[in-house]
C-alpha cells in the first residue's frame, strides 16, 4: 500500500493551481488594531453597560456553552477581517433558533443594550465588529438547511449557513446559490442577504433583492417578521422583505432565508485574456455580450499593478504574461459543444479585431479554478500590506477606469501603488490605495475627494460592500438630505432605541 | 537534434467526483468532464521547452483512445506540440487497453517516426498503472530513465535527476532513450489563444492498432471495480479522560 499513498501525497501537489503554488506560511505578525474608539472620533451612545444580572438572563436561556466572554476568545469576534478595526465586546451570544433570537432582542431592548449582529464577520467596511461594547449576536449556531426543493429551486435555510456549504448542499440536487464570492468559505448567507452582497456573478443572476424569494427577521423589539414566502410572485401588501436586504442589520436581524437557486450550470469555460488599453477591454465586453449572449455568466477586470500586487504578495503570475489590462470572463451553460463553438468564435473575432492581445481559456475544472483564483485571492494579499485603503464604487462603465487614472495623479508620491479590479459586467470597480502604514494625513487627501470623484462620474461610494461603519459618514454625499431623513424615519420606526447595530449606516 | 515522441491520455479530470457503475465493471465516463492526463501534460511542456531551446527538432505526440481522445491532442498541439497520432481504440476494445498494448504501439510508431526520445507521464491518474514507459523502453530495446525531475540534454546522452527514496538519483543514459515525467520537473503552460488557433490547423494522423500490426486482445479480465470503503462518522466525547479511554480502547495507546 504504501507506494499508493506515495502516489497520492504527489498528487495532491498537483492539485494547487498550478502558478499558485506558494508558501503559504509567509505571514508578517500583525499586531492587533488599536480600539475603533480610540482611533475614530466617535463617542459611545447612551447604552446601558453590560451587568451581572444580564448575563443570568443568557445564560438562562442559552446555557454557559453558547456564550463567549473569554478574553482571548472574544478577539475573533472583535476585530474585524482588515484587523483594522477593533470593538471591546465583553460578550458573544450564539443562538440557534429564531425564538432564541427575539428573546434576546426583547431583553436588549428593554434593557436598552446596544446589539452587533455578526454573520462570518467579513465586512470590509467595518460593519460586522462592534464599535464599543456592544453584546455580540453570531448567528453561527443557526446553520441548519430548513429545505431544498429540487422542482422549484427554492431552498430555505437559517441565516448562519456558510454560503459554500450552502451551494456545496444545493449542488447535490442540481442546483447552484446565484451568489459567489471570493469570502464564500467563511460568509453566511443572512449575512449576504443583510448587505445585499454583490460578487462574481451579480452580472448574470441579478443581486439579492431578485434572488431571495422571502425572510425572516427579528426587529429590535423582537418582533418576528415572517415574510418567509417561496413564491416567485406574491404581491400581497408592501414588499417588507426588501427593508432587510442591504439594510446591514440595523433594521432587524434576518433569521431565515428562502433563495431561488439557479439550474447548475453543467459546463464552464473561463477565459483570461490580456488587451492593449481600456477602450479594448470595453470593446471586448460589448461584444463578448452580443457573440455569448446568454452563456456568460461573468465578466472581470484587472490592471497591470493588479497583477503586480499578487505577484509580490502571493507569488501568483500572470496566466499568459504581461499585458496593461486582464480579462477573466466565464461562460456556464448546458452544452459543452455549444458553449466552446460560442467562445473560440467570439475569442477568434476578438483577437483578429486586436481587441485583445493575447489570452488563454480553460475547459477543465482545475485550469477553471487556476484562472479564477488569480482574481480570486487578490483579497489574500490585503493583509500582507503595510495599509491599504480600499473603495467599492460603481461607475457608468466609460468612466470605469477614468477614476483609478485619476487617483494615481491624485495620490502621487503618498501612495506606494493604486491598483483597481473589479466586476466590469456590473460597473463595480474595487480601487486600492496601498501604503506603507496608515496616516490620517493620506486618508485625508484621499476623503471625500474619492467619493466627491464617484458621485461626478455619476457613480455610487458604495456598490456591493455597504456603509458598515467606515463609509457611514459619507452617506450625506451619496443620497439628499430628504432621502437620509426618511432612512432614519424607518429605523426609528423598526428600532426606537437604536440598539441595533450602532455607529453604522448612518452619520 | 533530437525528435522526440509524448504520450498524451485522456483521462477524467482529477477535480470530478468518480463515480462506478453501478454493475460494477467500471466507472461512469459518459458526460465526465475529462482533460489530459497531468503527467502526461508535464511530459508535453518538456518536450515544447527542449524545442524552444532547439534540442528538438520535431514534436510528435500519441494518443490511444476513443475519438475524444483529440481533444487532448488538440490540447498537446496547442501547447507546442508539431504532431499529432490518434491511434483510435474504442468502445470494449478500449476498456482493457493495458499498458502492454500501449507500449507496443508506441514502439511501432517510434520507429516508423524515426524517433530519438521519448517523453510519457509517469503514470496516469486513471488507472495508476506506472507500467508504460517501462515496457516501452523493454519492447524498444532503449535504456530508460523513469521519475524525472530534471532533465539535461546533451549531443549523445542525457543526465536525468530521479525522485527516488530517500532524495534524488543522478544518472546519465545514452539516446535514443525512454523517459518518465515526474511532479516536479516543469509547471506545464497554458495554451495562448493565437496557439489555440494555430493547433486547430496542425494535423493530426489516424491510425488503428491493426495499421500498426498490434494485437490488443486482453491479457487481463476485470473481475470487480468498487467503491472504497465509507469514513465512519466521527463521535464527539466529552473530556480528555473518555478520550485516553477510547483510543486505549481501539488499541491506539
Amino acid at each position: 500500500m504504501l507506494p499508493s499513498c506515495r502516489e497520492s501525497i504527489k498528487t495532491a501537489v498537483l492539485l494547487v493551481p498550478k502558478f499558485a503554488r506558494f508558501d503559504r506560511c509567509v505571514h508578517t505578525v500583525r499586531l492587533k488594531p488599536n480600539y475603533t474608539s480610540v482611533n475614530y472620533n466617535v463617542s459611545r451612545g447612551g447604552f446601558a453597560h453590560l451587568q451581572k444580572q444580564h448575563l443570568y438572563f443568557f445564560r438562562d436561556l442559552l446555557g454557559e456553552h453558547r456564550m463567549i466572554s473569554d478574553t482571548i476568545e472574544l478577539e475573533k469576534y472583535n476585530v474585524d477581517w482588515f484587523n483594522n478595526l477593533r470593538g471591546c465586546s465583553s460578550l458573544v451570544l450564539k443562538p440557534k433558533t429564531t425564538q432564541e433570537v427575539s428573546q434576546i432582542l426583547s431583553f436588549c431592548n428593554q434593557e436598552n443594550l446596544a446589539v452587533s449582529p455578526q454573520a462570518g464577520n467579513t465586512s470590509v467596511v467595518g460593519g460586522s465588529v462592534p464599535v464599543f461594547d456592544e453584546i455580540i449576536l453570531s448567528t453561527e449556531l443557526m446553520n441548519k438547511i430548513i429545505s431544498i426543493d429540487d422542482t422549484s429551486g427554492v431552498v430555505v435555510c437559517q441565516a448562519g449557513c456558510v454560503l459554500e456549504n450552502l451551494d456545496t448542499a444545493v449542488a447535490e440536487k442540481g442546483l447552484m446559490v446565484p451568489l459567489d464570492l471570493g469570502a464564500k468559505g467563511s460568509c453566511q448567507i443572512g449575512g449576504n442577504v443583510s448587505t445585499n452582497a454583490g460578487g462574481l456573478r451579480l452580472f448574470r443572476y441579478g443581486n439579492m433583492h431578485g434572488n431571495v424569494l422571502g425572510l425572516e427577521a427579528v426587529t429590535a423589539d423582537g418582533n418576528i417578521i415572517e415574510c418567509l414566502g417561496t413564491l416567485k410572485k406574491d404581491n400581497t401588501g408592501y414588499h417588507l422583505k426588501h427593508l432587510f436586504i442591504g439594510s446591514e442589520g440595523t433594521l432587524g436581524i434576518i433569521t431565515k432565508v428562502a433563495i431561488q437557486c439557479t439550474t447548475r450550470p453543467t459546463c464552464q469555460n473561463v477565459a483570461f485574456l490580456g488587451a492593449q488599453n481600456f477602450r479594448k477591454v470595453l470593446k471586448t465586453f460589448k461584444l463578448a455580450k452580443q457573440d455569448l449572449g446568454e452563456i456568460l455568466s461573468a465578466i472581470e477586470v484587472m490592471d497591470s499593478a493588479t497583477m503586480e500586487f499578487i505577484g509580490e504578495k502571493l507569488n501568483i503570475n500572470s496566466p499568459i504574461g504581461d499585458y496593461p489590462f486582464y480579462l477573466l470572463l466565464e461562460t456556464s451553460g448546458s452544452n459543452t459543444n455549444h458553449d466552446s463553438e460560442k467562445i473560440f468564435k467570439f475569442l477568434e473575432i476578438a483577437l483578429n479585431s486586436h481587441f485583445i492581445l493575447n489570452g488563454t481559456v480553460a475547459v477543465e475544472h482545475a485550469k477553471i479554478n487556476a484562472l479564477w483564483s488569480v482574481r480570486e485571492r487578490i483579497p489574500e494579499g490585503f493583509n500582507l500590506c503595510g495599509h491599504l485603503f480600499c473603495y467599492d464604487v460603481s461607475l457608468p462603465v466609460e468612466n470605469y477606469f477614468i477614476l483609478v487614472d485619476e487617483m494615481k495623479i491624485h495620490m502621487g508620491s503618498l501612495a506606494d501603488r493604486v491598483f483597481g479590479f473589479g466586476h466590469l459586467g456590473d460597473g463595480n470597480l474595487h480601487l486600492q490605495i496601498e501604503t506603507k502604514e496608515f496616516s490620517q494625513q493620506i486618508k485625508d487627501h484621499l476623503e471625500p475627494y474619492i467619493f466627491k470623484r464617484t458621485a461626478q462620474f455619476g457613480g455610487s461610494i458604495s456598490a456591493e460592500h455597504g456603509m458598515g461603519f467606515l463609509k457611514a459618514k459619507y452617506l450625506n454625499l451619496a443620497r439628499p438630505p430628504s432621502t437620509v431623513n426618511f432612512m432614519k424615519d424607518i429605523k426609528q420606526m423598526f428600532d426606537p432605541k437604536g440598539i441595533l447595530n450602532p455607529y453604522k449606516v448612518f452619520p | 537534434m533530437a525528435r522526440v515522441l509524448v504520450g498524451v491520455k485522456r483521462v477524467i479530470d482529477y477535480a470530478v467526483k468518480i463515480r462506478v457503475k453501478p454493475d460494477k465493471t467500471g466507472v461512469l465516463t459518459d458526460g465526465v468532464k475529462h482533460s489530459m492526463n497531468p503527467f502526461d501534460e508535464i511530459a508535453v511542456e518538456e518536450a515544447v521547452r527542449m524545442k524552444e531551446k532547439k534540442v528538438a527538432s520535431e514534436i510528435i505526440a500519441v494518443s490511444c483512445g476513443p475519438p475524444q481522445a483529440q481533444e487532448v491532442l488538440r490540447t498537446a498541439l496547442a501547447m507546442g506540440v508539431d504532431k499529432g497520432i490518434h491511434v483510435e481504440v474504442a468502445g470494449p476494445e478500449y476498456e482493457t487497453l493495458q499498458p502492454i498494448h500501449i507500449s507496443k504501439i508506441l514502439a511501432k510508431i517510434v520507429q516508423n517516426e524515426k524517433v530519438d526520445l521519448v517523453i510519457l507521464g509517469k503514470q496516469a491518474i486513471d488507472d495508476d498503472c506506472n507500467q508504460t514507459a517501462q515496457m516501452t523502453a523493454a519492447v524498444l530495446d532503449w535504456p530508460q530513465a523513469t521519475y524525472a525531475s530534471k532533465i539535461e540534454y546533451g549531443s549523445k546522452e542525457i543526465t536525468v535527476v530521479r525522485e527516488v527514496d530517500g532524495g534524488l538519483e543522478t544518472i546519465k543514459c545514452k539516446l535514443p532513450a525512454v523517459v518518465s515525467a515526474d511532479l516536479r520537473l516543469n509547471e506545464p503552460r497554458y495554451a495562448t489563444l493565437p496557439n489555440i488557433m494555430k493547433a486547430k490547423k496542425k494535423p493530426i494522423q489516424k491510425l488503428t492498432p491493426k495499421d500498426l500490426g498490434v494485437d490488443t486482445s486482453p491479457r487481463v479480465q476485470i473481475v470487480s471495480v468498487e467503491d472504497p470503503p465509507k469514513r465512519e462518522a466521527g463521535v464527539i466525547l466529552p473530556d480528555v479522560d473518555s478520550l485516553v479511554g477510547k483510543l486505549k480502547e481501539g488499541g491506539h495507546i
